[in-house]
């Protein structure tokens, strides 16, 4: 095994051990942001899609290029933006809501 | 290490430790959003990084920004547009959506990099397995993402889709799977072999998430979430960069965790969703219900409008009725009108109330329902011997009194003891069995009443009854 795998395998190994340490007991309240919110961090993938932009050289690689940069996108943009909607909601000040409500 | 990749490495760190924290801060209320801004800065951190690292090393061409570009801001004007616009009842199957993108682009990235290296050279097992989990992954995450959105929003039945044979065709999925694997690891490289691997793995994404019943979906969302994690650590194996790992694996054991905390609150296990006949319930309980009549009073708007203008202290118990008829405006409007006239009002939240864990207070918080309104279980199930009203909306399996007995579908399932409050009214739409397919007696006591209607439109009458009884 080459240093490197090994390195990345390492990583890996601490990571879902990380991800399973920091997970446990989430109230049930914050589940579905939660799944949002870890949604989200998989947009990450975004970053992977700037790489094979760079090496793209050929029209079927700059076509997949450009999904690989469409679809990380919509997942990494749209991914925080809803969870923030979502977490927005439950931090909302009683005063502002009711003016709201007022206002409709 | 060049001083470039020094810095990007110490870069994508922080973005890593970003993550980590901002998952950690996610777990309560009160830092919840602070934790996904904190994760946000991760995120962009290391975009920005990727991008200086892409200038610095020049390789890319012009044609190569422009579709780079192009792909990124219609991706985030797409996502950001929906993510918008969503109503928060819809919001289960967006984030499949997301979910599904997701994966396809882990995908795309395994299938670049086979690509451009495939012609014949031979690669080492520690280049082509990543390639295979990324793309095989990636590929099971996309479609059965896709169908998961369309049985959430409707476009595709919700109810489980079989086919004579398909347990033949799943175990042909699967060995053309395995044969691509084998075929990718064990010969010089060529496009067929993975073009074969990503459309076993699309096909076996659909057949994954066909048979599986609507009710079990969020669990099925969650559990695609995981994957997609994975998917997208092991893009990170094939492009050697650390923060995919870090994050695609942080993502794919979280989602694993949350996914059985789920079943759990559900009292399903994921095995069970995913083997066992995909949530046929729905069949077995039209039959159940035909063949046992039970005994149950009917009742009518007029006189739930009396029983609530009269009362002091009044739970109501949303359900995934009240979900899916999207009512959650009328009952919103219905507390207020109580509370307004010195009626004490309560929600009593079910775990698994809603579309998935956590959704009915997402959906309660949209219309201003104030947070300490918003009951969970046990305090809830402490308050209902001082209710007078309990009215449950559109919920069934959380309020069976059988979960405390042995022997039945839903024994053991932690439920709301709506039974023990002074008068219960049940609104639903008919007497058929909850997702479990078992027979609910609460609706046959002597306390109970029922009201047989669509969640939306039965409230709007009891609204309209019950201003005139506070009016008189």
């Amino acid at each position: 095994m080459s240093q490197e795998l090994y390195t990345n395998l390492a990583i890996f190994v601490m990571s879902l051990l990380v991800g399973f340490e920091v997970m446990s007991k989430i109230p049930s309240t914050l589940q579905t942001p939660m799944m949002s919110g870890a949604n989200a961090i998989h947009g990450v993938v975004v970053v992977g899609a700037f790489v094979i932009a760079a090496e793209a050289n050929s029209w079927i690689f700059y076509v997949l290029a450009f999904l690989g940069a469409f679809f990380a996108a919509v997942n990494v943009a749209g991914g925080y933006t809803v969870t923030d909607r979502m977490l927005g909601m439950f931090n909302r000040p009683k005063k502002s809501a009711s003016k709201e409500d007022e206002n409709k | 290490m060049s001083a470039l990749t020094t810095v990007a490495s110490l870069v994508y760190l922080i973005s890593a430790v970003c993550y980590v924290i901002g998952v950690h801060l996610m777990r309560s209320p009160k830092t919840a959003r602070r934790g996904n801004g904190l994760s946000a800065v991760g995120m962009f951190l290391a975009v920005i990084m990727i991008v200086i690292t892409i200038i610095a090393e020049g390789k890319i061409t012009g044609t190569g920004w422009v579709v780079l570009i192009l792909g990124l801001a219609l991706g985030v004007w797409y996502g950001v547009a929906r993510a918008r616009k969503v109503p928060m009842t819809d919001v289960p199957q967006l984030v499949s959506l997301f979910n599904a993108v997701g994966g396809g682009a882990a995908a795309v990235i395994g299938i670049f990099d086979y690509a451009v290296k495939a012609g014949g050279t031979h690669l080492s097992v520690a280049f082509s397995l990543p390639v295979l989990l990324d793309v095989i992954i990636g590929g099971i995450t996309f479609s059965g993402s896709l169908i998961a959105t369309g049985k959430l929003s409707g476009h595709v039945p919700g109810k489980p889709i079989t086919f004579p044979g398909a347990r033949l065709v799943n175990v042909l999925v699967v060995i053309a799977i395995l044969v691509a694997a084998w075929l990718m690891i064990g010969l010089p490289t060529n496009v067929w072999f993975m073009v074969l691997g990503l459309i076993a793995s699309l096909v076996f994404g659909l057949l994954m998430t066909l048979p599986i019943g609507g009710a079990d979906m969020p669990v099925v969302v969650s559990l695609l979430n995981a994957f997609t994690g994975l998917a997208v650590a092991f893009a990170g194996f094939v492009i050697d960069n650390q923060v995919l790992i870090i994050a695609g694996a942080l993502v794919g054991a979280a989602g694993t965790i949350l996914t059985l905390q789920m079943a759990d609150a559900m009292n399903r296990s994921v095995a069970n969703i995913l083997a066992g006949g995909f949530g046929t319930g729905d069949s077995n309980s039209s039959s159940a219900a035909d063949e046992t009549p039970v005994n149950v009073k009917e009742t009518s708007a007029d006189d739930i409008g009396l029983q609530l203008a009269y009362a002091n202290n009044v739970m109501i118990v949303p359900g995934y009725g009240l979900a899916a008829a999207q009512a959650q405006h009328e009952v919103a409007e219905l507390a207020k009108l109580l509370t307004d006239n010195g009626i004490n009002v309560n929600y009593a939240i079910h775990p698994v109330a809603g579309r998935m864990p956590g959704h009915m207070n997402v959906l309660l918080a949209d219309v201003n329902v104030p947070y300490d309104q918003m009951k969970q279980m046990e305090e809830a199930n402490s308050m209902f011997e001082n209710t007078d009203v309990s009215l449950v909306i559109g919920a069934n399996d959380v309020t069976n009194p059988l979960a405390r007995e042995s022997g039945n579908a839903i024994s053991g399932m932690p439920i709301l003891d709506v039974d023990k409050s002074k008068s219960v009214v049940v609104i639903k739409r008919s007497m058929s069995t909850g997702y479990a397919g078992v027979q609910n007696p609460l609706f046959s006591m002597d306390n109970t009443q029922m009201f047989f209607s669509d969640a939306k439109k039965g409230l709007a009458d009891i609204i309209a009854s019950t201003k005139e009884y506070i009016n008189q």
